[in-house]
């Protein structure tokens, strides 16, 4: 403890009891700026998400077409099916998947059809 | 070769003729103690992530001959005085250098805390699992962190006097603080000496909260106050959570600038939470970084429990200054919430504020199952959580005013 006073290194009781209350006024004082620094920062983000929220009243429209439907992640784009239910057409693309040892959203299927036998 | 000469050379220099040397019956009384602790954290699960490295640190370092850890080279080194070797060669200077050369497992292990390593990467962790929602939605409970420091400044105050030097008094008072990473950069950089008792003495009570609170609680509070309900605290945005990390740094560091490792580790690992695009390194922080961290820092602590250090009166002594410490901030911080009781008109519930003393997360569930005895609707968790992390801040506020009275 090179550098520190006599005073510091075998404090009296008065200059014990005076760090004590200097230090427990820091603690509050640092944590009462913070709480100042977090409600000014909390009043911002509550006002701005207010004045965010209210949209303008949208006048009725038609309901727009329906959209694609949307790709699931990892898909590669949209499979057309001729004359095979669902069901069947999974049934195919997993015995696919299988066969080949890669996982199904790694295979690309355009589409599937099913071949009639003349 | 005499057989006998020779088994009689290997007994004489084993470790079991240690314990006949002078002095060797403390080595045994401190691997008793090593396994109470072992058996506390083991069978009993009092913090044993920590107490089993720690009690098997201090196994180590008391077993005579290992050579594991050398508290001389260490006097030394915080001396600045020379340092003479097994061999008799005499070092002027030491290093971590010569220590990386000259000392055991366990003292290399020890460079990592006395360079505040350990300490600093452990609040890495802690920020990275510390979801500060609560503290945003309710700042006010920065109050109770606050108020729950009392404990350290009432423990210093008193271990001065008992005779204890300022610095030696700082690290006992910073025990009330209940946050054992805290404590030990602080021991380490003001008082090393005593790192083996008041590391013990904060890892052991912060396991005995449950018991310690409770009674402090009932005693502080009245059966109605225990009844408050509190309302639904609103809800905190990703870009508060983003934000706050960044100016609590900032504006904390530039407060008190000792405190600038432990508070910017403990921001940078919840700014890694919160941000959103390094999943990856918090959980890194949270996990694997965390686990390594936590084995280094446990037994290089335990080992400094050696006999002729640990075995005194001043051990004593802070144990009990350490167990009024937590008992007086768990009382200040209830004494804040009935302050908060009275002027929110009794829409906060004091409970609370005994939360306020960090140990993360145990105080603030203590909270919770105290307030649920007196009103089975009643959860308190997440208010809890407010004071709980902002007492993490308000014992690192209180570390770094130490360190710049103490620092030298």
């Amino acid at each position: 403890m090179t550098g520190l006073s006599e005073a510091l290194l075998h404090p009296t009781v008065g200059t014990a009891g005076l760090v004590a209350a200097m230090g427990y006024a820091v603690v509050f004082l640092g944590l009462v700026m913070l709480l100042a620094v977090v409600a000014v920062m909390g009043k911002v983000m509550v006002a701005s998400r207010k004045k965010a929220a209210p949209a303008p009243a949208v006048p009725e429209v038609p309901a727009p077409a329906p959209a694609e439907r949307p790709v699931a992640k990892g898909t590669a784009g949209q499979l057309k099916l001729y004359n095979v239910s669902e069901r069947d057409a999974a049934l195919v693309m997993a015995i696919v998947a299988h066969k080949l040892g890669r996982p199904v959203n790694e295979l690309r299927f355009r589409s599937i059809r099913e071949v009639e036998e003349k | 070769m005499n057989i006998l000469d020779t088994l009689g050379k290997l007994a004489s220099e084993s470790g079991f003729a240690g314990f006949l040397a002078a002095g060797g019956w403390k080595n045994l009384i401190m691997i008793a103690i090593a396994c109470v602790l072992l058996y506390l954290g083991i069978v009993k699960k009092f913090e044993p992530l920590l107490l089993v490295g720690i009690a098997f640190g201090c196994l180590l370092t008391n077993l005579p001959g290992a050579g594991l850890y050398h508290l001389d080279m260490w006097d030394a080194y915080v001396a600045g005085t020379p340092y003479t070797t097994a061999a008799g060669e005499v070092i002027e200077n030491i290093t971590f250098t010569t220590i990386i050369h000259e000392g055991g497992l366990l003292d290399i292990f020890y460079i990592g805390v006395k360079a505040g390593i350990y300490p600093s990467l452990i609040f890495l962790g802690v920020g990275a699992m510390t979801d500060f929602g609560p503290l945003l939605a309710n700042p006010k409970s920065l109050l109770l962190g606050a108020a729950a420091q009392l404990g350290v400044f009432v423990a210093f105050f008193g271990a001065v006097l008992l005779g204890f030097t300022g610095p030696e008094a700082a690290c006992i008072g910073i025990i009330g603080g209940a946050d054992g990473p805290t404590a030990i950069f602080q021991t380490t950089k003001l008082a090393p000496w005593l790192l083996g008792p008041i590391a013990i003495a904060a890892y052991s009570y912060m396991a005995l909260i449950p018991m310690i609170q409770p009674p402090i609680m009932k005693f502080m509070t009245t059966p109605a106050m225990r009844k408050v309900k509190m309302e639904q605290s609103r809800e905190v945005s990703k870009t508060e959570k983003i934000i706050f990390p960044i100016a609590v740094s900032a504006f904390v560091i530039l407060l008190l600038p000792s405190t600038a490792p432990l508070i910017g580790c403990l921001m940078l690992g919840n700014l890694l939470r919160e941000c959103g695009v390094t999943d990856r390194l918090s959980d890194t922080a949270q996990n694997a970084l965390m686990n390594i961290v936590t084995i280094f820092l446990a037994t290089s602590v335990g080992a400094t429990m050696v006999a002729e250090r640990f075995l005194s009166l001043d051990t004593i002594k802070i144990v009990f200054l350490g167990l009024a410490a937590f008992a007086v901030s768990t009382a200040g911080g209830l004494l804040g919430g009935r302050v908060m009781y009275r002027l929110s008109g009794g829409k906060i519930n004091p409970l609370i504020g005994s939360a306020g003393v960090s140990a993360v997360p145990m105080a603030a569930r203590v909270s919770q199952d105290v307030g649920r005895k007196y009103n089975k609707t009643n959860y308190l968790l997440m208010h809890a959580m407010g004071p709980n992390v902002a007492g993490v801040i308000g014992s690192a506020i209180a570390a770094g005013f130490f360190l710049s009275v103490f620092g030298g």
